[in-house]
C-alpha cells in the first residue's frame, strides 16, 4: 500500500483541530467542515470524525449521523483509478448496470468498495449529465461514453498501458 | 408611492455602455469566432479536447480568430457543438454538430484557413441567408419557446458582461423602480407556478412571505437537483448564472429580504465555480452587496454546496440540512415562508423559477400569460432521454403534447422501433402507454393522468423496454434515499422493491399486484413529505397502464421487454451460425462461448452473465444470436466433453 497517502492522512489528521479555527463552532458549518475533509483525504476517517465532533460539541454519533445521511460522503479511500458508473435513468435503460457487474467482476470487489493495494475503486453515482452517450462510466474525471461490456477489458489494458510506459519513462530518466 | 431608482439607472446605463462596447468590439473584431459549447455536458463528450485542437492548430497555422467558450444549447445528442463565425469566408455563422478533435483540426485548415465550410459536416447556419438551410428548419429548434434557457449557449457564463449586454439585470433596475407589492402583484398576475415539480403558485408564496413581520427574511434558490435523470438545473447555472442571481434579486427585493443563498449540489462542480465567478463579477459591477446599484436595497447571496440528498430538494429537508442536520423533512405549517430558515421567514425557490422572473418582470405579466396554457402559463424545460433520436434539453411552452415532443420536437425512436412508454417526473412521475402520447403537458394534465411534472426528466422506451424494470428502479432509487422519519416511507418502499425484485426475478405470485397496489395506497397516505407520497407513483401507473407486463412476469415468468435478466437469455441459432467465426468469442467476458461439434458456437448457460455483446459482435449477414424470454424456450446445446484440437495448418 502507498506510503506517503497513508503519511498525508496522519498528517492532515494532526493538523485537523488547527484548521478547524477557522470555522465557527456552530452546527450549521458541520456539513461545510466535512466537505473540507474530504476534499483535503478524500474520505472521512473515524478519527476525523471524532475530532470535528471534539470541535463542535457534539457527540461523535450526531456527526457520524450527520455524515452517512448524505451521498456525497464516504467512509473508506477511494482507490487511485476511482472507477464511476453512471446509473442515472438513462444508463439504466441502456444498461448501465452491466457494465457496472463488468468492473466489480473484474476487480473482484463490490460498489463502494477500495481493492485493498488502494489502486482501484467502484462507486456508483447519478446522472453525471450526458445521457446521449449512455452508458457511461468515469474514471477520476475522464468521461467514457457508449460503453460495453467489452470496452471494461480495454479501460484496464490502457490503465495498465499507461502505468508500463510511466515506469518506463521513470528508468529511462534514472539511467 | 414608487420609489426613485434614477440613480441606479444611471449607473447600469454605464455597465451597459461599457458592456456594449466589449461586445461591439468582439463581434466586429475582423477575425473569425469560433464558439464552442462547455457546460458539463459538452465537456463530457470532450469539448475540451476540440477546444484544444482548435488552439493547437490556430497556432501551428498562425490563423488569427477568437476561441468563445459558450454554456449549453441543450443538443446534448449533437455535441460537442461548436458555431464558427467566419464572415470573411462570405458565409453565414455555421452550426456543426459531433465535432471531434480530427474534425476541429480538420475545419481550422479547411474553413478558417481556405474558406470552404465543408458542407458534409454542416448541421445549418444559425442566420437567414441563401447558402445553407438554417437551424431553424429543424423542429428540435423551431418547436421550441426558449424563455429560462434564452440566453443559455449564446452567452460566456463567466462574463458579466455578456449578459449585461444581452439586456440582463435591466429587469433588476425596473424593480427597484417599484414597490415591493407591485412587484408582488405582476408575479402573482402572470400565474406563474413553481417549477420545483408541484407547481405551487409563486406570486402566493411570495405574498406570503412578504406580508410577515420579521427583522431578517431569506430567500434560497433551490439547486439540489436529485432526480437521477434530470440536469436542466444544472445546466442553467452552467449557462447562464446571472438570469437566476437576477431573479433571486428580484425576488428578495419582492419580500424584504437582504440575503440569499444558493443550494446547489457538490456534485455539479462546474456549476458551484460558475456560480463562485458569477457572484464575485455581480459584487466588483455593484450589482450584489450594500445599497445595489446606488438604491437603499442591501444583498448578499451565499452559496451552499449540498451533499446529495433526494430529500432535500423538499423545502423542510433543505432547511435542515442547512442547518447542519440530517435533511429529514418536518411538519408544515409553520410553513418556511413564515419560520424557515433559522426561524426567519425564507423563500425556497427552483432555479428555473427564478430564471423565469427576470423576463415576466421586462415583458409584463400578460406576455408571459400569452406563453402556455390558462392554468399552467410559462415553458416547461425537460430533459428528454433514453430511446429518442434528438435527446437533450428542450424548452416549450406548456400544452404541447407528449407526442410531438417525443416524435415532431425529439425525432422520435431509433432504430425503427416501436414505442412502448414515456416515463415522466422522475422518481415522482409515472410511466405513460402509447394512448396517453396526446395528454397536453402542464402540471395538471400529468397530475390526471398519473404522472407528475416532477424534476422534468423525460424517459422515452421503446418496444424493447421493461416497464416492470423501470419501476423497479425508480423504487430502488426512492427506498435508497427515504430518509426514515415516517414508517411507511422507510418500511412501504422497502416491500415495494422487495416486491418488484421479486417480479422482475422470476419469483412473483399471484397475490403481489394487489399487495401493490394496497401499499401503494398506504405509502400515499402514511408520508409526510412529497418523496414518500409520490414514491409509489412510477408503481401505480405502470400497474395502470401496463397490467399485462406484469402478468406476464408473475405468471408466465416472461418479461416482454427482455430486459430482466432473470427471464431471458440468449442463444445461437446453429442454422444461420457461421461455421468457423469466432466473432462472439473474444468480446464474451465471462469465456460462456464454446466451439460445438460442428465447429459452431453455443453458449453455456452456466457462465453466461447475459450482457448482449455477442448479439452486438455476431455478424449481420448471420445474425444468429437470439434472445429468447421465458429463458425456458432456449435450445439446450451440449458442451463437447473435449475442445476440438486446433487444425493443423
Amino acid at each position: 500500500m502507498n506510503k506517503d497517502l497513508l503519511n498525508q492522512e496522519a498528517f492532515f489528521l494532526d493538523e485537523l483541530p488547527q484548521r478547524l479555527e477557522n470555522y465557527q463552532s456552530a452546527r450549521s458549518q458541520l456539513i461545510p467542515i466535512l466537505q473540507m475533509v474530504q476534499k483535503a483525504i478524500a474520505y472521512l476517517p473515524a478519527k476525523a470524525l471524532g475530532i470535528v465532533a471534539d470541535y463542535l460539541e457534539v457527540s461523535a454519533a450526531e456527526v457520524y449521523g450527520v455524515a452517512t445521511f448524505y451521498n456525497q460522503f464516504r467512509f473508506n479511500p477511494p482507490g487511485k483509478y476511482p472507477f464511476k458508473i453512471c446509473l442515472g435513468t438513462a444508463c439504466h435503460v441502456k444498461g448501465g448496470e452491466i457494465i457496472l457487474e463488468n468492473v466489480e467482476r473484474k476487480l473482484n470487489i463490490k460498489d463502494g468498495e477500495t481493492t485493498v493495494d488502494r489502486e482501484f475503486s467502484i462507486e456508483r453515482v447519478a446522472c453525471v449529465g450526458c445521457c446521449a452517450l449512455a452508458p457511461v462510466a468515469m474514471i477520476g474525471e475522464t468521461i467514457h461514453g457508449n460503453m460495453a461490456p467489452s470496452k471494461v477489458e480495454g479501460l484496464f489494458t490502457r490503465i495498465q498501458i499507461e502505468k508500463e510506459m510511466a515506469e518506463r519513462e521513470k528508468q529511462k530518466n534514472e539511467s | 408611492m414608487s420609489p426613485d431608482n434614477t440613480q441606479a439607472r444611471q449607473q447600469y446605463d454605464a455597465l451597459c455602455q461599457a458592456a456594449e462596447a466589449k461586445r461591439a468590439a468582439f463581434e466586429q473584431a475582423p477575425v473569425p469566432k469560433i464558439h464552442i459549447g462547455m457546460a458539463t455536458c459538452g465537456i463530457a463528450s470532450g469539448a475540451l479536447d476540440t477546444r484544444a485542437a482548435f488552439e493547437e492548430t490556430l497556432k501551428e497555422r498562425g490563423i488569427a480568430a477568437e476561441i468563445h467558450s459558450v454554456g449549453c444549447h441543450g443538443h446534448c445528442y449533437a455535441e460537442p457543438v461548436v458555431i464558427i463565425d467566419h464572415p470573411a469566408s462570405g458565409f453565414p455563422p455555421v452550426f456543426y454538430h459531433e465535432v471531434t478533435p480530427g474534425k476541429a483540426r480538420m475545419l481550422t485548415k479547411l474553413f478558417l484557413e481556405e474558406g470552404d465550410p465543408r458542407f458534409e459536416h454542416v448541421f445549418g447556419a444559425t442566420v437567414e441567408n441563401e447558402m445553407i438551410p438554417t437551424v431553424m428548419e429543424f423542429s428540435r429548434f423551431n418547436q421550441e419557446k426558449r424563455i429560462v434557457m434564452e440566453k443559455c449557449g449564446q452567452i460566456d457564463p463567466e462574463s458579466i458582461d455578456e449578459y449585461i449586454a444581452a439586456g440582463g439585470y435591466a429587469a433588476l433596475v425596473q424593480t427597484l423602480g417599484l414597490a415591493p407589492d407591485q412587484i408582488v402583484a405582476t408575479i402573482k398576475s402572470s400565474g406563474l407556478r413553481g417549477r420545483g415539480g408541484a407547481g405551487f403558485p409563486t406570486g402566493a408564496k411570495w405574498e406570503m412571505a412578504a406580508a410577515v413581520e420579521a427583522d431578517a427574511k431569506i430567500v434560497i434558490c433551490n439547486a439540489d437537483e436529485g432526480d437521477p435523470g434530470a440536469y436542466m438545473d444544472r445546466t442553467i447555472l452552467e449557462s447562464n448564472p446571472h438570469q437566476v442571481l437576477e431573479g433571486l434579486a428580484i425576488c428578495a427585493y419582492a419580500v424584504g429580504a437582504g440575503r440569499a443563498i444558493v443550494y446547489v449540489r457538490s456534485e455539479y462542480p462546474l456549476a458551484v465555480r460558475t456560480l463562485r465567478t458569477a457572484l464575485a463579477q455581480a459584487r466588483e459591477h455593484g450589482l450584489l452587496g450594500a445599497g445595489v446599484l446606488g438604491s437603499p436595497f442591501d444583498f448578499e447571496i451565499d452559496i451552499f454546496e449540498g451533499s446529495g440528498a433526494f430529500v432535500c430538494g423538499e423545502e423542510t429537508g433543505l432547511v435542515q440540512s442547512l442547518e447542519g442536520q440530517r435533511g429529514m423533512p418536518v411538519h408544515r405549517p409553520p410553513y418556511p415562508v413564515e419560520q424557515g430558515l433559522f426561524g426567519q421567514p425564507t423563500v425556497i425557490n427552483n432555479v428555473k423559477t427564478l430564471a423565469s422572473i427576470p423576463p415576466i418582470v421586462e415583458k409584463g405579466a400578460d406576455w408571459f400569460r400569452s406563453i402556455g396554457t390558462e392554468n399552467s402559463p410559462g415553458t416547461a424545460i425537460f430533459s428528454v432521454v433514453g430511446d429518442v433520436v434528438h435527446a437533450g434539453l428542450v424548452e416549450i411552452p406548456m400544452g404541447v403534447t407528449l407526442r410531438t415532443l417525443i416524435f415532431d420536437i425529439c425525432g422520435g425512436i431509433p432504430n425503427q422501433k416501436a414505442f412502448k412508454a414515456v416515463q415522466i417526473g422522475g422518481p415522482s412521475g409515472g410511466c405513460l402507454p402509447e394512448a396517453l402520447l396526446d395528454t397536453p403537458i402542464d402540471f395538471d394534465s400529468l397530475t390526471t393522468a398519473g404522472a407528475m411534472m416532477g424534476s422534468g426528466g423525460i424517459v422515452v422506451m421503446d418496444a424493447d423496454s421493461c416497464v416492470v424494470d423501470v419501476a423497479r428502479y425508480f423504487l430502488d432509487f426512492t427506498q435508497k434515499e427515504s430518509c426514515g422519519k415516517c414508517t411507511f416511507c422507510r418500511i412501504g418502499t422497502r416491500h415495494l422493491l422487495d416486491i418488484l425484485e421479486r417480479v422482475t426475478t422470476g419469483e412473483g405470485r399471484e397475490a403481489d399486484v394487489g399487495q401493490l397496489e394496497r401499499l401503494s395506497a398506504d405509502i400515499k397516505a402514511g408520508s409526510l413529505c412529497g418523496l414518500g407520497k409520490t414514491a409509489a407513483n412510477p408503481v401505480l401507473t405502470s400497474l395502470q397502464y401496463f397490467p399485462e407486463d406484469y402478468q406476464a412476469h408473475i405468471e408466465e415468468k416472461r418479461c416482454p421487454g427482455m430486459m430482466c435478466r432473470s427471464l431471458m437469455t440468449y442463444y445461437i441459432d446453429l442454422d444461420t451460425c457461421a461455421r468457423g467465426c469466432d466473432a462472439c468469442v473474444g468480446v464474451c467476458p465471462t469465456e460462456a462461448i464454446f466451439t460445438t461439434s460442428t465447429r459452431k458456437k453455443g453458449v453455456d448457460q452456466q457462465l453466461c452473465v447475459k450482457c448482449g455483446e455477442c448479439m452486438v459482435a455476431c455478424p449481420p449477414e448471420y445474425d444468429a444470436v437470439r434472445k429468447v424470454s421465458p429463458p425456458g424456450l432456449a435450445p439446450t446445446i451440449e458442451r463437447p466433453d473435449t475442445p476440438r484440437k486446433p487444425e493443423k495448418p
